[in-house]
């Protein structure tokens, strides 16, 4: 009796850490999904992550508004998002060269604005982070609901914005747009899109998805702010956007698979199962790795991916 | 003037003829002082006094002996890992994972270097260095695998293997590589014969300092004399047009691979064996990181990537001395670095190209 109820409690729990810990992902790899339908891999998510980790939890610490944070996290996400159109798009380098440069310069200031802003404390500081909400109805769901639909209003969010971008980007034409300027810019610009421009706003609204991506860690998932917080789930969005085929809804299962994984870790270490925790973080990256072998091959990559368009240099 | 009566600015921009030769070495050392000047914000920012903090960063780094001796005690890693980025990015195999790179090579050195007590102690370093190396090489080996065999992008697995290799060794450092008796994540100490020789009394000036400038020697004239060099730099120009000119593409890239990794492998044996004597968790401070600003700064060429290892060894080493007597965050190394790589591209772009203001 007393072994089922745990078994029951702990499947529940599990289900809600595998929400948890996915919604991160899925905030970057929408965001991630909406710059690359546009044509340009933004290897900035890491860093505009840890930028947004780090704002988000500073203005709640100084404001004591976690709503404040969560919108300052998206603010400098845009910013950095516009700093990597300005290199990426504008200027035309390298996407790669141009985000990595992001990454490093954002991890930099990040750690340096904090250590600046509350020094090097013993005990680091840590702000009243966002509840569990407890959706009404399907909460009470014997088994699943306690575990699925108790949950911070950030991945509701997530999961609200996931049918939303793939609605923005299938069935409208700002979407018939975005995925032209990925696809064809040629096409793109002879038909009176301006490529220069759909990249740039794309970048800073997947800028601003990606930094909300990072306070949900500091603001949600913990109460403090660590410099090692993101770890390396920016890259692991980006595997997920290529593992979904550029598609949120795929993208999103991709995600929930990393979350269950991260979240089973968690949970096993909480109840004291004694194996090496090393091991265990290893084998969601492991498993990323696997699944991209099994995608690459039939990848669908938007064709202008990773090309800068220079309108005088057009072929012809 | 348009319609509505506004003179109209448009800025494009429009390839230029090729510049001079000493362009070359104008340009990056224009960036540095580009990057220089910006770094005065957060320093600002900061609080900090900018003259003193300036003549802080410089003087820390080069000032006394001891200072410019620690100073290229940094600079040996970074050129390392610098050179590994460098090589790699010139074949276009885009590595990002000389970190997990150094790491192996660390690990290696570190099994090694505990347990070589039996052969003859001159033998000892020759094969953790050949260890090191083969370590990070064949962990380099498993991307370029990936992307030659599979389509696996590059970018990304060598990205997810860095933290596959960090958890392997934390799974090692509180396992079977633990100390004996220690609970905290580091090993034994390696054996003395396993330990690099210090070159300079009174410093830290070791052996590995010389493995990095003989390597980037070594890789300079790979790129300049063999046919291999000519091979990877066709490749990474155009890997159809090297594919159909008879070059056996997968196996150049896997061989750069392998030598890519085993200098970010060879950075990891340097940091063991010559200054931290037994594994621990932090032994890199994300120098593989580093090594792609540093490689990019030195525009991929090998005396480039010294020039900017060295740059960006002052500014780790004199961040140090410029906190302690401004109160400026040490920090604002990486800050600077990320800037620094920032400001190259973009001179590196006005080599190629430049800005034409058009009134219409």
């Amino acid at each position: 009796m007393t072994a089922e109820f745990l078994d029951l409690a702990f499947i529940s729990g599990l289900m809600g850490a595998t929400m948890r810990m996915a919604t991160p992902i899925i905030f970057a790899a929408l965001g991630e999904i909406l710059t690359e339908r546009a044509g340009v891999l933004n290897l900035g998510i890491e860093g505009i992550m840890l930028m947004g980790a780090m704002t988000g939890f500073l203005f709640t610490f100084s404001t004591d508004s976690i709503w404040l944070g969560v919108f300052a996290a998206a603010c400098v996400g845009m910013l950095l998002g516009f700093l990597m159109a300005l290199l990426s798009v504008n200027l035309g380098l390298s996407q790669h060269v141009s985000g990595l440069g992001i990454t490093l310069f954002a991890t930099g200031l990040a750690m340096f604005i904090y250590r600046l802003h509350f020094g090097s404390p013993t005990v680091p500081p840590v702000i009243q982070p966002f509840k569990q909400v407890a959706l009404p109805v399907l909460s009470k769901i014997p088994v699943i609901g306690p575990g699925l639909f108790t949950q911070y209003t950030l991945t509701y969010v997530a999961w609200l914005l996931v049918p939303a971008l793939s609605i923005l980007l299938y069935r409208t034409t700002i979407g018939l747009k975005i995925r032209t300027v990925g696809e064809n810019p040629v096409v793109a610009d002879t038909v009176g899109v301006n490529v220069t421009l759909t990249r740039t706003l794309c970048l800073v609204a997947g800028g601003a998805l990606m930094g909300i991506g990072g306070a949900f860690l500091t603001l949600a998932h913990q109460n403090m702010f660590l410099i090692d917080v993101i770890g390396g789930r920016g890259w692991v969005a980006i595997a997920m956007v290529i593992f979904g085929n550029w598609n949120p809804l795929k993208a999103t299962i991709g995600a929930l698979i990393f979350g269950f994984l991260d979240g089973l870790q968690l949970r096993l270490q909480s109840v004291g199962v004694v194996l090496s925790f090393h091991l265990f973080l290893m084998i969601p990256y492991l498993l990323t790795i696997i699944a991209l072998i099994g995608v690459s091959r039939r990848a669908a990559v938007p064709a202008g991916l990773l090309k800068p368009y220079r309108r005088e240099e057009r072929g012809g | 003037v348009d319609e509505r009566g506004k003179s109209v600015i448009r800025f494009r921009i429009i390839k230029r003829k090729p510049l001079p030769g000493w362009a070359k070495i104008v340009i990056p050392i224009a960036a540095i002082l580009a990057t220089l000047v910006l770094a005065a914000i957060p320093i600002l920012l900061a609080g900090g006094h900018l003259w003193k903090s300036y003549y802080y960063l410089f003087h820390g780094a080069l000032g006394t002996r001891y200072n410019l001796l620690e100073t290229f005690v940094k600079a040996s890693p970074l050129l390392l890992t610098g050179l590994a980025v460098a090589f790699a990015f010139r074949a276009k195999f885009w590595n990002i994972g000389a970190e997990g790179q150094l790491l192996a090579g660390a690990l290696a050195a570190t099994v090694l270097g505990v347990h070589l007590g039996s052969i003859s102690p001159v033998l000892v370093l020759p094969t953790i260095i050949i260890g090191g190396f083969l370590a990070g090489g064949l962990w380099a080996s498993i991307p370029a695998l990936l992307k030659t065999k599979l389509k696996v992008d590059d970018v990304v697995s060598t990205l997810l293997l860095n933290y596959v290799m960090i958890h392997i060794m934390g799974a090692l450092l509180f396992g079977p590589l633990q100390q004996p008796g220690s609970s905290w994540p580091r090993s034994s100490a390696i054996i003395e014969a396993a330990q690099y020789p210090i070159l300079m009394p009174r410093s830290r000036f070791h052996m590995g300092i010389i493995i990095s400038f003989v390597a980037m020697l070594i890789i300079w004239f790979i790129n300049k004399k063999t046919t291999f060099g000519y091979q990877a730099k066709a490749v990474g120009t155009n890997i159809r047009a090297a594919h159909f000119g008879g070059i056996n593409t997968t196996s150049v890239i896997l061989w750069t691979a392998l030598v890519s990794g085993g200098l970010a492998g060879l950075a990891g044996v340097g940091e063991l064996c010559a200054l931290q004597y037994r594994l621990i968790m932090d032994i890199s401070p994300g120098y593989g990181y580093s090594g792609i600003v540093i490689a990019m700064l030195g525009n991929l060429h090998p005396a480039g990537v010294l020039f900017s290892s060295l740059f960006f060894s002052v500014i780790i080493v004199g961040a140090q001395t410029m906190s302690r007597m401004t109160g400026v965050p040490t920090y604002i190394a990486e800050v600077i670095q990320g800037m620094a790589l920032m400001v190259m591209l973009i001179f590196l772009l006005f080599t190629e190209y430049k800005l034409k203001v058009q009134r219409k």
